[in-house]
């Protein structure tokens, strides 16, 4: 263990119980102070003080520490390293390099690594400020090209302001080279690097908050069609296990059309972790071709990794978005799940033996759940461009109950909400989203993106393919008494076409290689497809042609497959079917009467 | 080592001790009395109490007469080789009679996590020979799937059938069994050594028994005793191992147990608020390592109180597992054995483990379309109770008799019988068979083509 940190003694730890030590404190300490606990030096947050009695959460594993083992201070609160090099890293929850301590430790996590965050190489810098310009918080020092997907722009720190009196010309420097001075109106000298720092619990300041107004495209297209994302906005996925909410987590982190991804692994699986892990070496951005890991960060806090540093991985992988929000891009952050962060909020609070509210969490849950989606938004950054921070929360209820306080609270922050249903999930009809219980309120946010960018009825087409769905589940109940055979053809066609939706549209697969990604255009292709047909069918049934005649004609095995078979830059095959389809089912009429 | 005499007070496991100020916190101690020493550790310490939990019983014990021993780490157990064919206590001693195996290494049962950076992609298929679970939810080598069964179903002879057909594809390879009894019953242990022994299984396997008579408290220390030897086979030895725990609902209520008697605040159904975490520690133990050779594969067994899969134990496990396989009271009713509900059962590592060059190009529509099928197949049954079989469209008919056929014929295997991956997706194929292609939509049409079996159907008339 390294000794040689700057921190120095500031108290004696007295009582240890599991996550939660007390140390009798000699020295300066403050609340929500980073610390380092016992001889091992284990990172550690002061999370009460009391009569000279410092309370310390620890994110490590305590087992070994003793009573009167020393607490030394770090004078600065917990935080994240700011720089390039953060993305196609993949970190823990208190942002240390996973890959550095498989080199140093291994293969199984010991605690009191001391690893830096950033990547100690040299990068290519380019000045975009010249000595002499007045600069201010969030203002562009110069750029780095961090991965091909990504420039990195060194901003100015939030707390200096001033006039640049030198700064470095462009060519390969580390993170730590001093590049540039800056003297402020008290004439203080700050000396800048490319690396900031970040209080982790602390919002980043903007200058002004927009409203979402563009749909963050996942390529699903039962969100993007019926329960719409907007840049900026906030989502919940709640649904029991094994209803699908990881693989469609990391569909989202693969497809959507954020600049930079954060995937937050927070209490879940190691083995999936591996799983996504090891598939962005291989797969490519679509429009780039480019790895994706050179957009994504990783913060990766499987289950069996110490409870307390869950909770502090939804605020690093945070903070880190909002620093490339700062820079002018569209981020998307995907937590999964959010309910180990509660868990981990209940059982740090069951040790302090706070008062415990419903299901035994803290009384502080639902502020503490609010505060973290108001971290989303679109925004006017400090250096006056447009940044944005989606967030995606997974939620993981006990039971499947969508009336446990995580759920609850958190569909009240959150405006989508995607609701994973154990019974889709069964017939292997994914993504499980439950069309009836799901909602988005960015439905008309993003109506005027789509009827611009892809077809002006487009809020028609939906609309009408939600009816007939909505019009179907209730035939279904009808069903479910007298059988399909006694109603009427034209409630029968309804089912059809219900189905049309349901398999040729809403269920996808996201392993499928054509079918994993779809583009905008060919939802709305497929949309019209299915709406049309449905509308012809109508006609042709209203003029009494039967529907056996209709069934004849339309082969509805190959129809819900076009999905798979038509590329994305094929739409065009499918607005041909279309006219070829609605012709022969309009044949159909004229070829009775002529009966 | 260091040694302190008299405690203060002993409340169930717990014994204070308010002098000693100095323990570790984990730390193993031994607590002797009069009549012989028992084990256990340190749960809180603080520089005036010390609190330690132990693992027996604390009946007959004066708090005055104790001496405690800190024994300056926490438990560690012996590993090796040669453990395999032997049988352990709880906390992994020697209950077979003969002397304690050579150790080859000394490792804290807690482990630590592995670095998920350092884990391998679990995607080496292991053939169980069971249709419903090689074909509709394959397990891979280093997967964690728990069998959620119910009181009296047969688990017990579905978990020993996958373990002995598991090692009979695993032939050339390390193999190794390493099973777990946490609060079952003698016979149900004996069950399993004896199926061991008559297949020459009992040679590769290390059995760890903590039984339904013994201390509930040790079971905490069973499971990971078992998977220290696991992980050290498996990623010190190139093992691939296959851990086999019953029951986990035993071990569940053991924390939960502990629990109330450290006056912790209840969760759901009082079961402890760190259920998730301590369980995960468990399962989590399973995986595959990058550039090494093993596997940890856990399959466990958990009886849901009363076949409710929303209650606590089977829910938080079905969070952390990757799928599990449910056991059906009516299946079993019927008659069909294994009596697997495929509906609710998942592998979630299953989409890596099969298709072309793994196990067959349509395995993965396959299993989709028979999954979809079948989940029909309940709808159209809730309708025909109600409406007659008669009333039915021909279409489900159909569906009604494919149903059918996929109980018996699919899902049914005799106890002892290993299908080959091409006999479980033949098999699939004839069922399906019954049903009309325009029914099958997850199936490619080159699939259909090839193995469809059914009469075409003059449908599309241009």
């Amino acid at each position: 263990m390294t000794h040689s940190k700057e921190s120095t003694r500031t108290g004696t730890l007295i009582w240890i119980s599991g996550p939660v030590v007390k140390a009798r404190i000699s020295g300066p300490i403050s609340v929500l102070e980073q610390v380092h606990v016992g001889e091992a030096r284990l990172a550690g947050e002061v999370i009460g003080l009391n009569h000279g009695l410092a309370t310390i959460q620890v994110y490590e594993e305590t087992n070994g520490l003793r009573p009167g083992e020393p607490l030394c201070g770090t004078g600065a609160p917990l935080s994240v390293m700011l720089g390039p090099g953060l993305l196609a890293n993949i970190y823990d929850g208190l942002q240390r390099p996973l890959a550095v301590i498989r080199d140093q430790q291994g293969i199984y996590l010991r605690h009191g690594s001391q690893a830096e965050a950033l990547p100690s190489k040299k990068w290519n810098f380019t000045p975009r400020a010249r000595a002499g310009d007045l600069v201010h918080p969030g203002s562009v020092l110069g750029v780095v090209p961090e991965t091909q997907l990504i420039e990195h722009r060194v901003l100015i720190p939030i707390a200096v302001e001033g006039k640049l009196i030198d700064i470095a010309r462009q060519g390969d420097y580390a993170v730590h080279d001093v590049l540039a001075t800056v003297e402020d109106a008290g004439g203080a000298r700050h000396p800048l690097t490319m690396v900031d720092r970040w209080a982790v619990r602390t919002e980043r300041p903007v200058q002004e908050r927009l409203e979402p107004s563009r749909p963050l495209i996942t390529g699903q297209r039962v969100l993007d069609t019926f329960e719409p994302l907007a840049k900026g906005g906030t989502a919940a996925m709640p649904g029991p296990f094994g209803a699908g909410k990881t693989m469609l987590q990391q569909a989202l982190v693969k497809w959507c059309d954020a600049d930079v991804i954060i995937y937050v692994g927070c209490g879940e699986r190691g083995n999936e972790m591996a799983e996504v892990v090891n598939e962005f070496q291989r797969l490519t951005d679509p429009s780039s071709g480019r790895p994706l890991m050179e957009r994504t960060i990783f913060v990766a806090n499987t289950s069996n990794m110490p409870v307390a540093a869950r909770e502090a991985s939804i605020y690093s992988a945070t903070t880190i978005a909002e620093y490339y929000r700062d820079q002018g891009y569209a981020v998307a952050l995907m937590a999964d799940s959010t309910s180990r962060w509660a868990e981990a909020l209940r059982e740090i609070s069951g040790r302090l033996e706070e008062m415990p509210t419903e299901e035994g969490f803290p009384a502080y849950l639902p502020s503490r759940i609010a505060a973290f989606y108001e971290r989303a938004g679109r925004v006017r950054t400090l250096g006056g461009n447009e940044g944005s921070v989606t967030m995606v929360g997974s939620v993981s209820p006990p039971g499947g109950d969508f009336t446990e306080p995580v759920t609850q609270y958190t569909q009240r922050f959150t405006r989508a909400f995607w609701a994973l249903d154990r019974a889709l999930a069964n017939a292997r009809h994914y993504p499980a989203i439950n069309w009836q219980t799901s909602y988005s309120l960015y439905v008309n946010t993003v109506a005027a993106w789509w009827a611009k960018e892809t077809a002006p009825d487009w809020q028609a087409l939906r609309s009408t393919a939600a009816q007939v769905l909505e019009q179907a589940s209730r035939l279904d109940q009808l069903v479910q008494l007298v059988g399909a055979q006694a109603l009427p053809e034209r409630q029968r066609w309804i089912l059809d076409a219900a189905r049309l939706f349901k398999e040729g549209f809403l269920q996808q697969n996201v392993v499928h290689p054509i079918d994993a990604y779809c583009a905008p255009a060919k939802q709305v292709a497929l949309l019209r497809l299915f709406v049309e047909l449905y509308q012809v069918g109508q006609q042709v049934i209203e003029s009494g042609t039967p529907l056996a005649r209709i069934h004849q004609v339309l082969d509805i095995r190959r129809l819900v497959q076009i999905k798979e078979t038509v590329p994305n830059d094929q739409v065009d095959q499918i607005t041909q079917l279309l006219s070829e389809l609605k012709a022969r089912v309009n044949a159909l009429v004229p070829a009775e009467r002529k009966a | 080592m260091r040694e302190y005499a008299g405690a203060d007070r002993i409340e169930g496991p717990l014994v204070m001790a308010e002098g000693y100020g100095k323990a570790a916190l984990g730390e193993l101690v031994e607590v002797r009395s009069g009549n012989g020493a028992r084990l256990g550790q340190v749960l809180t310490t603080g520089e005036d109490l010390v609190v330690t939990e132990l693992w027996s019983e604390t009946a007959g014990l004066h708090p005055h007469e104790l001496l405690l021993r800190f024994r300056g780490e926490t438990f560690h157990t012996v590993v090796s080789r040669e453990m395999a064919g032997r049988v352990f206590d709880g906390l992994g001693r020697p209950r077979d009679g003969l002397p304690p195996p050579m150790a080859e290494a000394r490792v804290d049962i807690h482990g630590a996590p592995l670095n998920p950076v350092a884990r391998a992609y679990p995607q080496d298929l292991i053939e169980t020979g069971i249709s419903a679970i090689d074909g509709m939810n394959t397990v891979v080598r280093g997967q964690k799937l728990p069998i959620f069964s119910g009181s009296g179903l047969p688990h017990n002879e579905l978990a020993a059938q996958i373990a002995l057909q598991a090692r009979i594809a695993d032939e050339s390879e390390n193999f190794a069994v390493v099973f777990v009894a946490l609060g079952v019953s003698h016979d149900t242990a004996a069950y399993f050594q004896q199926r061991f022994e008559e297949s020459g299984l009992l040679a590769r396997t290390a059995v760890f028994l903590n039984l339904a008579d013994e201390s509930p408290l040790e079971r905490m220390v069973t499971p990971r005793v078992a998977l220290s030897l696991a992980e050290f086979l498996a990623f010190e030895r190139g093992y691939h191992v296959l851990v086999l725990m019953t029951d986990i609902t035993n071990y569940a209520e053991a924390l939960r147990e502990i629990s109330s008697r450290r006056n912790e605040v209840p969760g759901r159904k009082a079961y402890p608020g760190n259920l998730y975490s301590d369980l995960a520690e468990i399962f989590e133990r399973s995986g595959r390592v990058g550039g090494r050779q093993g596997s940890v594969t856990q399959i466990s067994i958990l009886t849901m109180p009363g076949d409710d899969i929303t209650h606590p134990v089977p829910d938080v496990t079905g969070y952390i597992t990757e799928g599990q396989i449910v056991l059906s009271r009516a299946l079993h009713r019927q008659g069909v054995y294994p009596p697997i509900d495929v509906l609710s059962s998942l592998s979630r590592l299953m989409k890596n483990g099969i298709g072309e060059h793994r196990t067959r190009a349509d395995h993965p529509s396959l299993a989709a379309q028979l999954y979809a099928s079948y989940a029909r197949v309940q709808e159209v049954r809730a309708i025909s109770v109600v409406i007659g079989e008669t009333a039915l469209t021909p279409t489900d008919r159909s569906y009604l008799e494919f149903g059918r056929a996929f109980e018996t014929r699919f899902v049914a295997q005799p106890a002892d019988q290993a299908r080959s991956i091409t006999q479980t997706l033949d098999t699939a194929w004839e069922i399906l068979s019954l049903l009309p292609s325009s029914e099958l939509t997850r199936i490619r049409e080159a699939d259909l083509h090839r193995h469809y079996l059914g009469k075409p159907e003059g449908q599309v008339k241009q």
